[in-house]
């Protein structure tokens, strides 16, 4: 009410001094409050699985299924080098999905080409121990070039067992991916982890070049080669990355807010309308959703590289050519992979 | 007709018609390129943005397209600050005039047929007008640089001046002001040979997305100096502009001035010198700290100056009085505090980065390396501007409550948005992937806060000013007939020296 009557006579032009400065408090506490408020709700922890159980959905894409690229000339990096890779060769339709990789360490640990437990880790000048699973790597050759870091021969984390974000659980020795997230993509696997997976099925990483063609094909438009494996330009519904508002984003936190593979296929989920995103080739998630380790070792440096940006990245990062790069050590919930043969 | 006249003969023939003008621009391509990214994306701004004034964005052609921005941004800091040193340094009227004309419609150029080129369709005339532009920025840079030429005997000091000077009197000020406009030039040119190569040998990137490249060009290390030492330059500029505001002198200015030439000598030195020296950083390292010494030398001073003339009417100022001097008027002390607050968001972190680099930043995903790298240079671009717009303030005459209040949200929302951006770049030191979304949140707000406040106030500000040259006696007419009087005061001096001049060849002549 006094409220009310302070404005009213600030209006009329009545204003006593005394009104003016209760109004100034008044206006001062109720923009500290909104501040506070502000600040707050922005603080406020995000909502964490146990809060929010994400729905499993199918959108009925096949992860064992692959596809064909064929020979020839294509558009490479951002300035269209035209780039001829001599070969054809064949590339996963998906990334490689959560339950997939549980089976694959499961068949790794009886084979005895993967053991659990605790793994020195190095990077940069430091090594740390983690837990996780981890298998051998005969190592990269060194060039001992300015900034290069020589990755020695030796056991290589795969995935860390005990991180928060891993959507596998392991019990008594037996790996299983969380019901929920069985056909997402798999996260939180180093580069050692996703050759690994590539080359006990007799696969390998794909090059840059290899997932480049894959993820853009032969084609040009407004001048240029595609910038997205669907076209030129980017909406909403294309793909699962910063400004999708998917059905996934608040699930962010913990396990992270990535699609199930083959997600933006063109159907609705409740109520989500997506748009049909695939690739040239047939290929999904070519762009968003979650990095891809692709399997290069330049000379003269120890990075991998990444394509394909990820739910955390705005679309610029989701342009075909984007990289982002990472030691071999890596691992994080917006990265995953998919092989090719 | 007259009255428009007037206004115009205000915006382009005076300094703060200029400034302001230039001010307006760069608002303008803030306002307006500033919804293509960012939040403004999933908010739909930039849909209604490129639909609305009909932009052609080819995915492919962004990178230079924002390079284009940046140029045209570039080019009208440039032009700002170069009208306040003809304003401030001594020089002829006709150098005066030529130079802000040149520069004028070279950035004005540059920025029209750059922005049109890049957002609204390669037409190539637009392009080959770009260049225009900015070759006339470049030539009004030799302009300023024979203006400024420290040697000239009548801009020479006397014995017992309290400013820097050399033996023979050269103003080592001047020399300072003179050598960030050589070095400039130089590091256009750098620029400028790259450019010619473009789509020759030579492709469009962001230094950012290159910095992890093992093989770097030389052409990509050209461009990768020209732009760290532009951006380097500016800041060195508007410090010896604010300097000679505040009337820096004495001693320290006398240690200053020297510390500042050879810092920027070393820096400039330095940046170019990445495209044939492995070690170019350690010249880097060893020019910059003498720019900040230089820089702190001026805070030392100007600090000390504020306490001493809020603190005159006391024999022994207590703290708190000699804090409440200080404190007691935002403009004049924001400089000197925004330069000091530089340490922490921009030399801090880049000496940090330099020092952890193998230990830390490159066991990040590079992406998280591009995030600190774009970030330092955004706040030192963004600190600098704060800076030109609290001179430009106290230049327009904001007095009272208004220039208080003014004065201190551009100082504390500005250092919230830039502290908060420096915590975001650095955010994976203290937390991890999987749980930084509360502190994401938390930051982008306050960045986006702070920067909210500040571009208000500014609008508020412009508004007010485009108010005012809709009054007849408003207070662009007391600017400009103040300006007129110095310019007209001047030019008689000159005048009447030329006179002596010409009588003194006659006289010469008829021995």
């Amino acid at each position: 009410m006094k409220w009310t009557l302070s404005l009213m006579s600030l209006r009329e032009g009545r204003s006593s001094r005394r009104s003016n400065l209760l109004i100034r408090s008044r206006l001062l506490r109720a923009a500290a409050l909104a501040m506070t408020l502000l600040i707050l709700t922005a603080c406020a922890p995000a909502p964490s699985i146990g809060a929010i159980t994400p729905p499993f959905i199918d959108p009925g894409v096949d992860p064992e299924s692959w596809a064909v690229v064929s020979a020839g000339e294509f558009p490479y990096g951002q300035h269209d080098h035209m780039t001829n890779v001599e070969y054809d060769y064949e590339i996963m339709v998906t990334d490689v999905t959560n339950e997939q990789y549980s089976r694959f360490l499961n068949e790794a640990i009886a084979a005895g080409t993967i053991s659990v437990g605790e793994v020195e880790v190095e990077a940069g000048e430091q090594a740390w121990a983690v837990e996780g699973a981890y298998g051998s790597y005969p190592g990269d050759p060194f060039d001992g070039y300015k900034h290069e870091e020589e990755i020695k021969a030796g056991d290589k984390l795969y995935v860390p067992t005990q991180a928060e974000g891993l959507r596998l659980t392991e019990a008594g020795g037996v790996f299983s991916s969380i019901p929920e997230y069985a056909n997402h993509p798999m996260t939180m696997v180093t580069w050692f982890g996703a050759n690994a997976y590539c080359e006990y099925y007799d696969l390998r990483l794909p090059s840059e070049i290899e997932w480049e063609k894959a993820a853009r094909g032969t084609e040009f438009a407004s001048g240029y080669g595609m910038p997205f494996p669907w076209g030129e330009h980017i909406e909403r519904n294309n793909a699962n990355y910063y400004s999708s508002s998917d059905l996934f984003e608040k699930m962010y936190g913990k396990l992270g807010n990535t699609t199930p593979v083959g997600f933006f296929n063109g159907k609705t989920y409740e109520g989500y309308e997506t748009l049909n995103s695939v690739s040239p080739y047939g290929l999904y998630d070519m762009a968003g959703n979650v990095w891809q380790w692709t399997g290069d070792d330049y000379p003269d440096q120890h990075y991998r590289y990444m394509r394909g940006g990820s739910f955390y990245t705005y679309e610029v990062d989701l342009r075909v050519w984007k990289n982002n790069s990472a030691g071999p050590q890596y691992y994080s919930p917006q990265v995953g992979f998919r092989c090719a043969r | 007709m007259q009255e428009l006249s007037k206004r115009l003969d205000y915006l382009f023939r005076s300094t703060r018609g200029l400034t302001l003008v230039a001010l307006v621009v760069v608002s303008i391509i803030t306002a307006i390129f500033g919804t293509l990214s960012g939040p403004m994306v999933e908010w739909g701004v930039r849909d209604l943005t490129v639909n609305g004034l009909g932009m052609k964005l080819l995915e492919a052609e962004r990178e230079g397209r924002i390079i284009m921005l940046y140029h045209t941004i570039a080019m009208t800091i440039l032009a700002i600050e170069v009208y306040f040193m003809t304003e401030v340094l001594p020089m002829k009227r006709y150098e005066q005039v030529m130079i802000n004309g040149t520069i004028t419609v070279g950035y004005l150029t540059a920025v029209i047929f750059g922005l049109l080129f890049s957002y609204w369709g390669h037409n190539f005339t637009f392009h080959g007008l770009f260049l225009v532009g900015q070759s006339l920025v470049f030539f009004a840079g030799i302009l300023l640089m024979v203006a400024l030429s420290p040697w000239k005997k009548e801009y020479r000091l006397e014995k017992d001046s309290p400013y820097a000077h050399t033996k023979g009197g050269v103003d080592m000020e001047r020399m300072a002001f003179f050598v960030m406009a050589l070095a400039a030039l130089i590091s256009a040119s750098f620029g400028a040979v790259t450019g010619s190569f473009w789509s020759n040998g030579h492709e469009t990137f962001l230094g950012e997305d290159l910095i992890r490249a093992a093989h770097k060009t030389l052409l990509q290390k050209a461009i990768i100096g020209h732009l760290h030492i532009m951006l380097t330059l500016v800041a060195v500029g508007i410090t010896l502009i604010v300097g000679h505001w505040m009337k820096f002198k004495g001693i320290l200015h006398k240690i200053a001035m020297p510390t500042m030439v050879l810092g920027i000598i070393g820096t400039t030195f330095g940046a170019l010198s990445v495209v044939w020296l492995e070690w170019a950083h350690n010249i880097i390292y060893v020019g910059s700290t003498f720019i900040m010494m230089a820089a702190l030398f001026y805070v030392i001073y100007a600090w000390d100056m504020l306490i001493k003339e809020g603190t005159a009417g006391i024999k022994k100022p207590n703290f708190f009085q000699k804090m409440g001097a200080l404190l007691k008027d935002p403009l004049k002390f924001g400089p000197g505090w925004q330069m000091v607050f530089m340490n922490f968001t921009v030399s801090g972190v880049g000496i940090f980065l330099a020092v952890k680099l193998e230990e830390i930043f490159r066991v990040w995903p590079h992406r998280e390396e591009r995030i600190t790298l774009t970030g330092h240079w955004h706040i030192l671009a963004a600190l600098i501007a704060t800076i030109i717009l609290m001179y430009f303030a106290d230049l327009s005459g904001l007095k009272g409550k208004v220039r208080q209040w003014f004065g201190w949200l551009l100082i504390i929302m500005s250092d919230i948005a830039f502290a908060s951006a420096t915590i975001f770049s650095m955010k994976r030191l203290f937390v991890d992937e999987i749980n930084q979304q509360g502190t994401v949140n938390t930051l982008m707000l306050l960045i986006d806060l702070g920067l909210g406040v500040i571009l208000i106030a500014l609008a508020m500000f412009l508004i007010w000013r485009l108010y005012d040259l809709f009054q007849a006696k408003g207070y662009w007419h007391k600017e400009f007939s103040t300006e007129k009087k110095l310019s007209a005061e001047a030019e008689i001096i000159e005048q009447k020296r030329k006179l002596e001049e010409l009588n003194a060849i006659l006289k010469e002549v008829s021995k």
